[in-house]
């Protein structure tokens, strides 16, 4: 379980994160959807470690994580494996350089068996044989596809998607969501998943977090979300440009 | 300018300060930590050193026949004559303890500091750093250390290079173009000038080498805003360390030992 109370994360004058709380059950998919600029993609960072909050707590398990410092704090990060929306792959590195990166500093396995668990995530996510392409090489899709390659290969307890649909088409962006699913399925991975695609949302999510003005406006199943009171979540779930949310 | 601009400057200018103590000191304390990045210690060597070497000719080649020509001038118009042989020894302190370190280190914060803002601020902004810290690589520890490492070792060889070319480009000016007497301005030159002279001159180059590194990672490290940003962080990483090799040049002539 991880379980984020109070959290607070500001950029100067602006106020991002508000006071953050939500619960994210192990071995489930919780997707946190909300207007671009909401601070999902912020939420993610102070999650995985890679920013600290001014106020409040992020607990994995029964460690609170906020209070590590960054030695202690990289090393939980072996726990997460996370796709960045761009993929952020290393443009210095060819894709199986990539791929290999995680494994090789995570994982004390010989040579041969790192190469055969990059060709078995690259196979995973529909890229099969592409090693030795550089990633200026790669379509946008394919380097985020890569990127899950590399975040999905040293096999991490939690996985991160930063909106993993953005920028491939609807079929590949379907294959990822099923690549959620198997991973969820077969090895019990937690997932936290940012987007506002919701077609992805909901075929992914076990429970939905709705991130409003710097605050879990309202979380629920799938189901309770679609069906959800509040106007603000029913103008965000059906893409409405009329209503309570201001537009610009 | 008003009062509460100039102190909003001030502390500005302090937090800028103490982050890149932060980074330098966090630096020094990640060099003795393994596992060390081996492959990219041995790029930037090749970068550093091997790479700056035709523009470091270049600079030293001319820096030793301006030197060897004002020096000619100076000794023949204010001691006379046949003085210029004297010039031997001051051409080569001077180029060894002042002009060539200080020429390298603004050379290759040119050349190479740019070089590293640019890389590791389009690192930044295309999230690359932030993989690097989830797939187990300290950012610090995997950009900064071994760039720094190899330039602390590699600008005192290329002033040592840059020391070896200027002088002997002084030489030629004197002694091949003016015609100066060569045994008598080779046997000065070897009289007076001591190996210590040499080696504080390789000392600063070393502080120097650690200040590009340390402010071309730092200015790359706080690029944001896309390639505007990278471009920013560029620039201020040249300045920055230019200014800092010039001023830091005055105290270390200060206080090492003449």
């Amino acid at each position: 379980m991880i379980r984020i109370t109070d959290l607070e994360k500001s950029f100067g004058p602006k106020k991002v994160l508000r006071g953050v709380n939500l619960d994210i059950p192990t071995g489930k998919t919780t997707v946190v959807i909300g207007q671009s600029g909401s601070g999902k993609s912020v939420l993610l960072k102070l999650i995985v470690g890679l920013m600290k909050p001014e106020q409040g707590d992020i607990f994995v398990g029964d460690l609170n994580v906020t209070a590590l410092d960054a030695e202690e704090r990289q090393k939980v990060a072996r726990k997460f494996g996370m796709l960045f929306q761009g993929g952020a792959l290393f443009d210095s590195m060819t894709v199986g350089q990539n791929v290999a990166f995680g494994l090789e500093r995570y994982c004390d396995l010989p040579a041969n068996e790192i190469r055969g668990l990059v060709s078995e995530s690259l196979d995973k996510v529909g890229l099969r044989g592409i090693e030795g392409l550089m990633p200026s090489e790669l379509s946008g899709g394919m380097k985020k596809r890569v990127g899950l390659a590399r975040a999905i290969a040293y096999r991490p307890e939690i996985m991160l998607y930063d909106e993993p649909s953005t920028g491939i088409d609807p079929i590949r962006a379907d294959a990822i969501n099923e690549l959620i699913n198997l991973l969820k399925n077969e090895f019990g991975v937690t997932s936290i998943v940012i987007t506002h695609d919701m077609v992805s949302a909901y075929k992914v999510a076990d429970r939905i977090a709705m991130l409003y003005e710097g605050r879990i406006l309202e979380t629920g199943t799938p189901a309770e979300i679609r069906n959800s009171t509040n106007d603000v979540v029913q103008q965000f779930i059906h893409g409405r440009a009329e209503g309570p949310i201001r537009n610009w | 300018m008003t009062r509460d601009s100039r102190s909003s400057l001030a502390v500005e200018f302090l937090r800028q300060l103490g982050e890149a103590g932060i980074l330098a000191g966090r630096t020094l304390k990640n060099f003795w930590r393994r596992p060390w990045e081996r492959n990219i210690f041995l790029q930037q060597l090749e970068e550093i050193g091997i790479r700056t070497l035709p523009v470091i000719s270049l600079t030293a080649a001319f820096g030793g026949l301006v030197f060897g020509l004002q020096t000619y001038l100076g000794f023949h118009r204010y001691i006379g004559p046949g003085s210029e042989a004297y010039g031997g020894p001051v051409i080569s302190l001077g180029l060894t303890k002042e002009l060539i370190p200080i020429l390298v280190g603004v050379m290759v914060a040119g050349r190479v500091g740019s070089a590293m803002a640019a890389e590791i601020g389009t690192m930044k902004i295309t999230e690359q750093v932030d993989a690097l810290f989830t797939l187990g690589a300290d950012p610090n520890k995997y950009l900064v250390v071994p760039r720094t490492a190899a330039a602390v070792l590699m600008l005192p060889c290329l002033t040592l290079f840059g020391d070896i070319i200027g002088i002997v480009c002084g030489f030629v000016y004197n002694v091949t173009i003016m015609g100066v007497n060569g045994t008598i301005y080779l046997r000065n030159t070897l009289l007076y000038l001591q190996l210590w002279d040499i080696l504080s001159g390789l000392i600063k180059a070393a502080v120097f080498g650690a200040v590009i590194a340390v402010v071309g990672c730092w200015q790359g490290l706080e690029a944001e805003g896309g390639a505007e940003g990278v471009g920013r962080a560029t620039t201020r990483a040249v300045v920055i360390s230019s200014i800092c090799i010039l001023i830091l040049n005055f105290f270390l002539s200060k206080f090492l030992p003449a």
